[in-house]
């Protein structure tokens, strides 16, 4: 079972305070009613947001004749595992799906080493210029030079169709820059002391010190950015114009583009349902990843927000 | 050697310095010069190289690159443009009555947005907080939050197989006897569609910041509040609300400031020519304009116009709240 308790990183928990006990020392009729419509809610509120999962699994082992027919809700009708086989076979489906682990791993390590040289520079109080150094990147989340300058920016330097041009505009998240910032702040500053009476220097005290007591941190920076670039598509959308090299997210974007009529606008209902469950498996196995990770990693992701929240 | 960053005495951040009744002498007294600092933290500062570089680079780069705006810009050309047009670009927006029509359609999706996404975060999050069941709580949490984590490929292509003309939408107003309708092809769907998969998508992962504000209100202004006879709903009202007013005002403030960029990608997904009169947005606008049919200055202008309004609004936004409530992002 996934827990959002106990946040790994070692920010400094605010005890929580029993409220329930604390609150009512009488449960009175109207409060049980309350609890009860409050139960209804929610339920309803996990139902409608496991459903469209529920589905899209359904019509991937389905029949596309019952698909067509309106009859696939929560179960597959006519079982079969046809289309995965389809989809599977498909060179250029397994190309690009590890086009998507390639960008992923390459943006997220440069990401990973700028935010970290940067939020650390950020996190010593007594710099000279420091201010400025975080206004630099601050000021940046509220204006941006906008699609069309970048876009001609891109292309100028010659990034098009490389990774680059998704790892290197990418390549610092303000946010996770100041979540990052928090956390070496809430470092105590003995040890660095220590390590610099020692005569170390302050790559060393970086690279010894700080980084292996950051490991939390880091995980979950790595996971913040890796799930970005992981579902990210835009970037390779625009910079990219040979299909062995799009990320499968794009691949999956392509497929559907087709449904909503974007390039074939008149397009016959025959032709939108042909790809359904091929529709459906795609999404599935695009998404597989994500929900087998998501367990595990959900906590981290809770804690890095909540760091940022608290000391941003 | 002394430490990076500090001073050598034990240094007195700011908050200590107001927490202790014997306040130490005012650090800023003893600021280094530009010369002892470079020599004595010249690593911190090639640290910071890189970072800088790509701030420069592609970040403000860009910035000075809509000059565009205001220049004539030949593909393959120079970059910066070859020749000063003045507002020739710009009048041609402002007679654009296709412009007017996107902006209108931004100003409504952004401002329904608003109003759905950013007010059921914190319905929701107070309905969790009342969860008696442990377990059950931590499940409904990591259940909502999930939608979070998805490509928004993923949720276009959802949206797209739940409202096909075969899938479960339609089922559904089938069992009720009514027609099936084609509702990704039709602009009075839209901005419902629209909506209702922003919502479905952030209002669980929304959440995690009013729960995080709910555990620091005082439990004894609950007590309080009891003893002078307040029921729950008066202790919701009285007490939890004004305790997470400052989450919200900062959550509403960073709202407004996307308030323009309504989700270009996911409308750059779920719309087409068919549902251009509702769907059709600024970004996805000049994104048509500039990428696809090369006229990038009409576009940068656009695009130039669109980071102003998104500028002035946190700008007020912050504005009034820091006059009104007393909160603000800075």
């Amino acid at each position: 079972m996934v827990t959002v308790e106990q946040p790994p990183i070692s920010a400094p928990a605010p005890p929580r305070p029993a409220l329930r006990r604390r609150r009512g020392l009488k449960v009175t009729r109207g409060y049980r009613v309350f609890q009860a419509v409050n139960a209804v809610v929610l339920t309803v509120v996990v139902i409608v947001t496991l459903y469209p999962f529920v589905n899209v699994v359904a019509r991937s082992f389905s029949q596309e004749a019952y698909i067509r027919a309106g009859q696939v809700n929560l179960v597959p009708r006519g079982f079969n595992l046809s289309t995965y086989k389809l989809v599977m076979a498909d060179d250029m489906f397994w190309a690009n799906y590890r086009n998507t682990v390639f960008y992923t791993v390459v943006a997220t390590a440069v990401a990973i080493v700028l935010t970290t040289c940067y939020a650390y520079v950020l996190s010593k109080k007594q710099l000279r210029g420091r201010s400025a150094l975080v206004g630099i990147a601050v000021f940046t989340m509220f204006f941006s030079g906008g699609l069309i300058p970048n876009y001609i920016l891109v292309t100028s330097l010659g990034l098009k169709n490389s990774v680059w041009a998704i790892a290197l505009p990418n390549a610092i998240s303000v946010f996770n820059l100041l979540v990052m910032k928090a956390f070496f702040e809430s470092m105590p500053v003995e040890l660095e002391e220590a390590a610099a009476v020692d005569g170390l220097d302050t790559y060393r005290i970086l690279w010894r010190i700080v980084l292996p007591l950051s490991k939390a941190m880091i995980a979950t920076m790595v996971l913040f950015y890796a799930v970005a670039f992981w579902n990210s598509w835009f970037s390779a959308f625009l910079y990219m114009d040979q299909s062995e090299l799009f990320p499968v997210t794009v691949y999956l974007r392509n497929l559907i583009a087709g449904a909503t009529g974007a390039g074939s606008v008149g397009a016959a209902d025959a032709d939108l349902q042909t790809a359904a469950n091929i529709q459906a498996v795609t999404i599935v196995l695009t998404v597989v990843p994500i929900l087998l990770v998501y367990p595990f990693v959900q906590r981290y992701f809770v804690s890095g927000v909540m760091l940022g929240a608290v000391k941003g | 050697m002394s430490v990076p960053g500090t001073l050598d005495p034990p240094r007195s951040t700011p908050e200590a310095t107001r927490a202790t009744p014997d306040p130490a002498p005012p650090v800023r007294a003893r600021r280094l010069s530009w010369r002892r600092a470079l020599r004595r933290d010249w690593q911190l500062y090639s640290l910071a190289l890189l970072p800088l570089l790509f701030f420069a680079v592609f970040r403000y780069l860009p910035m000075i690159g809509n000059v565009i705006a205001f220049r004539k810009f030949q593909p393959g050309g120079n970059p910066l443009g070859e020749y000063w047009v003045g507002l020739r670009y710009v009048e041609m927006f402002l007679n654009d009555s296709t412009f007017w029509n996107v902006f209108t359609n931004t100003l409504v999706l952004g401002v329904l947005t608003l109003v759905v996404c950013f007010p059921l975060p914190i319905v929701l999050a107070l309905l969790f907080n009342e969860l008696s069941s442990r377990r059950l709580k931590r499940f409904v949490q990591s259940v909502s939050y999930l939608p979070h984590f998805l490509s928004v490929v993923i949720i276009a292509a959802m949206v797209m197989q739940l409202l096909s003309v075969d899938g479960t939408v339609n089922q559904v107003v089938r069992a009720f006897g009514g027609e099936p309708i084609s509702f990704l092809q039709q602009p009075e769907w839209f901005r419902t569609i629209y909506v209702s998969s922003e919502a479905w998508q952030t209002v669980g992962w929304g959440t995690i910041l009013y729960l995080a504000a709910l555990t620091t209100v005082d439990s004894d202004l609950y007590e309080a509040a009891r003893i002078d006879g307040a029921g729950r709903w008066r202790q919701t009202w009285h007490v939890t609300l004004p305790g997470i007013r400052p989450t919200m005002v900062t959550l509403l403030i960073l709202n407004i400031g996307t308030f323009m960029a309504v989700g270009f990608e996911k409308i750059l997904l779920l719309y087409n020519p068919l549902t251009y009169p509702t769907g059709d947005v600024v970004s996805t606008y000049l994104f048509r304009m500039g990428v696809l049919s090369n006229s990038f200055s009409y576009a940068a202008a656009i695009g130039l116009f669109e980071a102003v309004i998104g500028l002035t609004l946190v700008l007020s936004a912050n504005l009034i709240a820091r006059r009104a409530v007393g909160t603000s992002l800075w």
